[in-house]
């Protein structure tokens, strides 16, 4: 049997994603763990990962100029199309001296391409980081993009590929995702291919508009979507009608969770909401995930 | 003056901070740059004026002119355009619009044509005027339409407040760039905590000055007041953990909405940015 | 025919390399002839992005018609498709038990890539 793959995901950050990731993790039997908000991962920080392998992670370019041989022609400023070349001119407003600005380079080539003095370089960028991992949930892939730096949808395909030959070799049965929020290229990375999407929406103007959009994108992407309303006792009007637009879509909602203090308590403990004592909300994730399991066995 | 509202952490409330500050002022520009997901004007509720698509610009190959030399896919480094032995595939999503195919095509083959990945509105409540980017879903990259939007807002002359997207990479970074400080929102917790960390990275990186706002006081713990201190940031304002907030920002009201003593609080906090920007900029220009 | 199979060997005897665009051989089969070369692959295993589409222009150029192998990313197979050769996915064992399961048509070409981009 085929390696299933399921991904949480939520449009707006901060609806309890991560949180959930969590506790699914611990439920699930065999799994192999990724963390695809790359940008700002979290799940380490309930999972506690010791590092088995790190690997670097290089990506995309950045123009360099040589002052030695270049000419001061400023062809390069002309030929960029992201504003990244940085004119200064002397005292009689002649050109004295163009560099690249690092942060708005895109690392096209353009300038290093037509220069006619070749005195532009273009070098290859450490973007960032990732890591396997061993944690008491399972083992855990996971990275952490360069601060500022763009491409985070290829890292995140890189531990989902990661991912995806662990599961392979270990025989492993899921691979468990947390996704970033947005829908933009990372989040695209993290749910193409998938078996199914869970969706975790807050009943806010912000929440509802939010999932809708990513409903949109796991539409777009083909991929069968459930929901998981959090905080749900926050507004009963727009959760009646996030219910109403999952319905409306053909998509299916898990569960309805009220507001509770322990989704962060735990957080702060260290510890999942399944581990962390006296609470119903565990009981709760607990049938929520039981429903997934049963969506992502129908799928052959 | 440019403010940029940023969190690394997704919904800390960065956009009901921003919202409310911008009302507070009563005459302010707001520029919702988290273009992947806009909530902005959930909260301004603003009169619609403009619509504006953001557009790039993608190679089209003329075949008749083509004689499939490969030179644009030797220059293009993201893999949009690929030669066969007959026809040449563009991947759209792929492509960065750098016009390196077209430029290099020794035939002239090559034409670039506009195809929409986004929309700028523009709005007005009261006195506030509401610039919101707006990315096509489907489309991979936020970055082109970030940089629209704000190219419209920088015409206004009243301040200017920023509502960045969560996180830390490149979408954030073209949002804060230019900013002249960096107000970070955060929550007392390990998530928030950590996130902070990496704003607070971002904006050291630009070399953009930075405050802090920590939001829902109380349902952590006070690891990020220690870090706040060790790292001598300054915490502008504490938002207590208040269901009565959390109900009116899912109704789509700013917090003076709901507690008016608020708009005073944002006014003190908007005069303490001020003062520590005049400062920094009086001290550059001394040559400290 | 030509039939191409990814190998980690130079004939029928190896064994299938699953992957597409890094695969270290390519192993053309011609059904008409019963004769087979091998090309080698392996500066794509290095290359840090494009592998499989670099790998989709080589066998579209030599000619062949079906492509059999383990898994295909979404570019590649684009390219593949639009160059007009079918993809068999899945292909396990040996380059001979590939094609003779393709012949024998339990391989079937599949009508979409497998997995999504990957690295």
């Amino acid at each position: 049997m085929s390696v299933k793959q399921l991904v949480v995901i939520s449009g707006k950050g901060g609806t309890g994603k991560t949180s959930l990731v969590a506790c699914f993790s611990q439920l699930a039997d065999s799994v192999v763990i990724a963390d695809c908000d790359v940008d700002a991962s979290n799940l380490h920080l309930i999972l506690h990962p010791s590092i088995v392998r790190r690997e670097e992670f290089y990506s995309g370019f950045k123009a360099e100029i040589d002052p030695e041989k270049c000419q001061k022609c400023g062809l390069c400023k002309q030929v960029c199309r992201f504003e990244a070349v940085l004119e200064k001119l002397d005292a009689n407003g002649l050109p004295q001296e163009y560099t690249i600005d690092p942060v708005t380079c895109d690392g096209c080539g353009v300038c290093a391409e037509f220069c006619p003095s070749q005195a532009i370089t273009m070098l290859e960028q450490r973007a960032g980081e990732w890591y396997i991992s061993e944690t008491r949930a399972g083992i855990l892939v996971h990275a952490q993009l360069g601060i500022g730096e763009e491409n985070s949808g290829k890292l995140v395909s890189m531990v989902r590929k990661t991912a995806q030959e662990l599961a392979e070799e270990k025989k492993k049965e899921l691979i468990l995702i947390d996704g970033p929020p947005g829908i933009g290229c990372p989040v695209i990375a993290s749910l193409t291919g998938c078996d199914y999407a869970l969706a975790v929406a807050e009943p806010s103007l912000s929440g509802i508009h939010d999932l809708k959009r990513v409903s949109e994108l796991c539409q777009h992407f083909s991929i069968p979507l459930g929901v998981v309303i959090n905080k749900y006792d926050l507004n009963l009007k727009i959760s009646q009608e996030i219910q109403d637009y999952v319905q409306k879509i053909g998509a299916e909602l898990l569960a309805r969770l009220p507001y509770h203090p322990s989704f962060s308590r735990a957080m702060v403990e260290g510890k999942s909401l399944i581990e962390y004592e006296s609470n119903s909300v565990g009981e709760e994730i607990k049938k929520i995930w039981e429903k997934i399991e049963i969506n992502l066995k129908s799928k052959v | 003056m440019k403010i940029a509202v940023a969190s690394g952490k997704g919904g800390t409330g960065k956009t009901l901070v921003a919202t409310s500050l911008a009302l507070a002022l009563e005459r302010a520009v707001l520029v919702d740059c988290d273009v992947e997901e806009p909530n902005a004007q959930l909260l301004v509720n603003p009169e619609w004026k403009e619509t504006k698509a953001v557009e790039l610009l993608y190679p089209e190959v003329d075949l008749a002119k083509c004689t499939f030399c490969r030179e644009c896919q030797r220059v293009c480094r993201f893999g949009a355009i690929v030669v066969l032995l007959d026809k040449v595939m563009t991947f759209y999503e792929l492509c960065h619009s750098c016009g390196g195919c077209a430029l290099v095509c020794p035939m002239k083959a090559i034409k670039e044509v506009k195809k929409k990945v986004g929309e700028i509105r523009a709005g007005k409540r009261d006195g506030i005027v509401l610039y919101e980017g707006r990315l096509d879903i489907g489309q991979p990259m936020p970055s082109p339409v970030i940089k629209e939007v704000k190219r419209k807002a920088s015409r206004e002359q009243i301040p200017i407040i920023l509502d960045a997207p969560p996180g830390s990479s490149c979408p954030v970074i073209h949002t804060l760039k230019g900013a002249d400080f960096a107000l970070l929102v955060t929550e007392p917790t390990p998530f928030g905590l950590n996130d902070l960390k990496l704003a607070v990275g971002v904006a050291r990186q630009l070399g953009i000055l930075c405050g802090i706002i920590i939001n829902r006081v109380g349902i952590g713990d006070d690891r990020v007041h220690n870090y706040c201190r060790e790292q001598g940031l300054e915490i502008l304002l504490e938002i207590p953990e208040d269901r009565k907030i959390a109900e009116g920002y899912s109704r789509g009201l700013t917090l003076s909405e709901v507690y008016p003593e608020y708009k005073e609080r944002f006014l003190e906090v908007y005069q303490k940015i001020v003062q520590k920007v005049e400062r920094n900029v009086s001290q550059a220009v001394s040559g400290n | 025919m030509k039939i191409a199979i990814t190998a980690k060997g130079k004939d029928l005897s190896s064994p299938v390399d699953e992957r597409f665009g890094r695969a270290e051989f390519f192993v053309i089969y011609d059904t008409e002839s019963g004769e087979f070369q091998a090309i080698d692959n392996t500066q794509n295993l290095q290359a840090m992005q494009g592998a499989g589409v670099q790998s989709a222009q080589k066998i579209i150029e030599l000619g062949v018609e079906v492509l059999l192998t383990g898994h295909c990313g979404p570019k590649a197979y684009q390219v593949l498709t639009a160059g007009g050769v079918k993809i068999g996915v899945g292909a396990r064992g040996t380059v001979q038990e590939a094609i003779d399961a393709y012949l024998k048509g339990e391989l079937k070409p599949s009508s979409a890539p497998d997995v999504n981009s990957h690295w």
